[in-house]
């Protein structure tokens, strides 16, 4: 109904200024993925061909060389499982503790509620800086170990008020008086009342947090020092960045140029290795970041 | 805050018995602790402990020491920063990169917003921003590993293209002239669909009937981007351009790290590339954590300076 009478009311005018709309769209889009679709064409594609500029959006010369030389080798392997421990891991400390906090700043019989806001906020705009925070964890014991990377960034203050703000606006203040009525602690309406209710913050922050673990490499590359304990941007890094593949993908290569290309085939397959588990798992938790930061935009 | 009237409503207990309400409360609600004291730990330990480690800034750091007794100096590391040749150079890097992105990420986040807007065909709508979000997702370092590949000197995708055109072939990479515009416009490419999910999110919340009215009046639809939609997201927008005036004199090492080379370090260095190296490459402890507070201290600065102004000259503001 709406959209029909819409349409009546439309004038010459409106529909040009809406076609050039969804040209404008339809350009940047393409813009955006473009470059996206350009890298997994030519990581199926023969080297040689892409870096004398011959590969669209089709592979051309498929070959799977270079995804052959990325699985045989083991440091791929071994930055892929550390990643995910990494990851799974931190996310839960993040997860438990934003929660945790989340909680009694919701909860407007948390006597030192204000307080603990302003404490919690002055971190998001004055920080210790980098060397302070890395003598720290040095002091700590963390120094290359896994907890360096987990321990640190283990709640980030905005996800923690997007969560409260959440828990705030969806969770009524009824529900809690009923349980207390009952007899229910604020340690029991935390496991009954709020875990059950706040799945969709829950997706939002596991999100959040899973992929800054996943992306991260600055806190890996200052604080650890053994190789077996690299994530796998770390490798990534070395490979795409520094240009230094290593001599196990380039052994059996003697000829200098046919190393370079193996070289640029490997950078291609090795992005689509690297960000394919991210890229895949996003389109189907979107529904629930985009109500995150509209969770966000309401508190401002 | 609309919620702490609410709350305030909902007590029982006048105010002239808080204080005693306040314990009261305290024994009632003694639970709380438990979920409470592990985060305030968290934040003791992770963020003022290196608060209290800026101390630093105005001591010569002896690893035998300690933080807490390494010797002052007063000021010396402030003076050896400003003194220094670098300083200049990286603080107009920092200033004419964020400046930019001022000019040119900040915006264009909310024209797709507006734009996004009018589609009306859901699907299409979000099978769009599915697209423009997706970069976001992408590390750091595959980002950075995308952009050499397309912008090298030598067989990059669009050298390629240029020389297929009869254009020399333009050194984004390895000349300083170009290192901004790459910064911002891979930035642009990158954050841009993300960024403006807020906005997205503050035009859903404009009243259909504030559009009907218009329409009535014979407003077309530019005139009620420009007229309704607009305004009706600009606290957001304000308050958006606060925090970015308080990250100013940010700009995140992660990136422009990886982007550096020898060639281009003429532009790229800026104050928090600076401070990483002096700091934990150069084990200067000291100097680098001046840097660091010196970064610090600015944005602060500017973030209330910015927040002062709004509040001033519109409704709304962060504090």
């Amino acid at each position: 109904m709406e959209a029909a009478s819409q349409r009546i009311r439309e004038s010459h005018g409106d529909r040009l200024f809406l076609t050039i709309t969804y040209i404008l769209i339809g350009i940047l889009v393409l813009a955006i993925l473009y470059p996206l679709l350009y890298v997994v064409s030519a990581s199926f594609s023969d080297p040689k061909l892409v870096i004398s500029g011959n590969i669209g959006l089709i592979p051309k010369g498929f070959n799977l060389e270079a995804y052959q030389r990325v699985f045989m080798n083991h440091e791929i392997w071994i930055g892929y499982r550390n990643t995910i421990l990494y990851t799974v891991l931190g996310t839960a400390v993040n997860i438990s503790l934003t929660m945790m906090g989340a909680y009694p700043l919701s909860r407007r019989n948390f006597p030192w509620r204000r307080s603990c806001m302003i404490f919690f906020t002055i971190t998001m705009f004055f920080s210790g800086g980098i060397v302070p925070m890395y003598l720290l964890v040095r002091n700590l014991g963390m120094y290359n170990s896994m907890w360096a990377l987990i321990l640190p960034t283990a709640i980030n203050v905005y996800n923690m008020i997007v969560a409260r703000t959440f828990l705030e606006t969806t969770i009524d203040e009824q529900i809690y008086e009923s349980a207390y009525i009952d007899g229910c602690s604020n340690i029991r309406a935390f496991f009954s009342i709020v875990l059950p209710l706040c799945a969709p913050i829950m997706a939002v922050l596991v999100l959040f947090y899973a992929v800054y673990h996943w992306n991260s490499y600055f806190e890996a590359m200052i604080y650890l020092k053994d190789r077996t304990l690299y994530p796998l941007q770390l490798f990534l890094r070395e490979i795409l960045v520094m240009n230094q593949s290593d001599n196990v993908m380039m052994d059996s290569i003697e000829m200098d140029t046919s190393k370079f290309l193996v070289a640029e085939g490997v950078k291609y397959a090795v992005i689509i290795v690297s960000s394919v588990p991210i890229l895949m798992l996003y389109p189907f938790l979107q529904k629930y970041f985009v109500k995150g930061m509209m969770i966000g935009a309401l508190k401002g | 805050m609309p919620a702490k009237a609410k709350a305030a409503s909902a007590s029982y207990i006048e105010p002239a018995r808080r204080s005693r309400s306040k314990r009261l409360r305290m024994r009632n609600n003694w639970d709380y602790l438990i979920f409470i004291i592990p985060v305030i730990l968290y934040f003791l330990i992770f963020c003022y402990g290196p608060m209290y480690g800026v101390q630093l800034a105005f001591k010569r750091f002896n690893p035998a020491l300690g933080i807490t007794a390494s010797p002052w100096i007063g000021a010396d590391n402030f003076e050896r920063l400003f003194g220094s040749f670098q300083f200049t150079r990286i603080l107009k890097n920092t200033l004419v990169i964020n400046l930019l992105k001022t000019c040119i990420s900040f915006p264009i986040p909310i024209i797709l917003a507006l734009m996004f807007n009018e589609i009306r065909r859901e699907r299409l709508k979000k099978t769009f921003q599915t697209i423009t979000y997706a970069p976001y997702f992408i590390s750091t370092v595959v980002f950075v590993g995308i952009i050499n590949l397309f912008l090298a000197g030598e067989n990059g995708y669009i050298n390629n293209i240029l020389e297929m055109l009869g254009i020399a072939p333009i050194p984004f990479l390895t000349s300083p002239s170009y290192f901004s515009g790459v910064y911002v416009g891979s930035d642009v490419w990158r954050n841009s669909g993300w960024n403006s999910i807020i906005f997205i999110a503050a035009l859903s919340g404009v009243d259909p009937q504030l559009h009907e009215s218009a329409q009535i009046d014979g407003a077309s639809r530019f005139k009620r981007i420009i007229h309704v939609n607009l305004p009706c997201i600009m606290p957001t927008i304000v308050i958006q351009f606060i925090l970015q005036m308080g990250k100013m004199m940010t700009l995140s090492y992660e990136r422009i790290l990886l982007m550096q080379n020898s060639l281009n370090i003429e532009a790229s260095e800026v104050i928090s590339t600076y401070a990483y190296k002096t700091g934990l490459i150069n084990m200067d402890y000291g100097f680098s954590t001046a840097v660091g507070l010196f970064n610090n201290v600015i944005n602060i600065v500017l973030l209330l300076a910015a927040n002062k102004i709004a509040k001033r000259y519109s409704s709304s503001s962060l504090f």
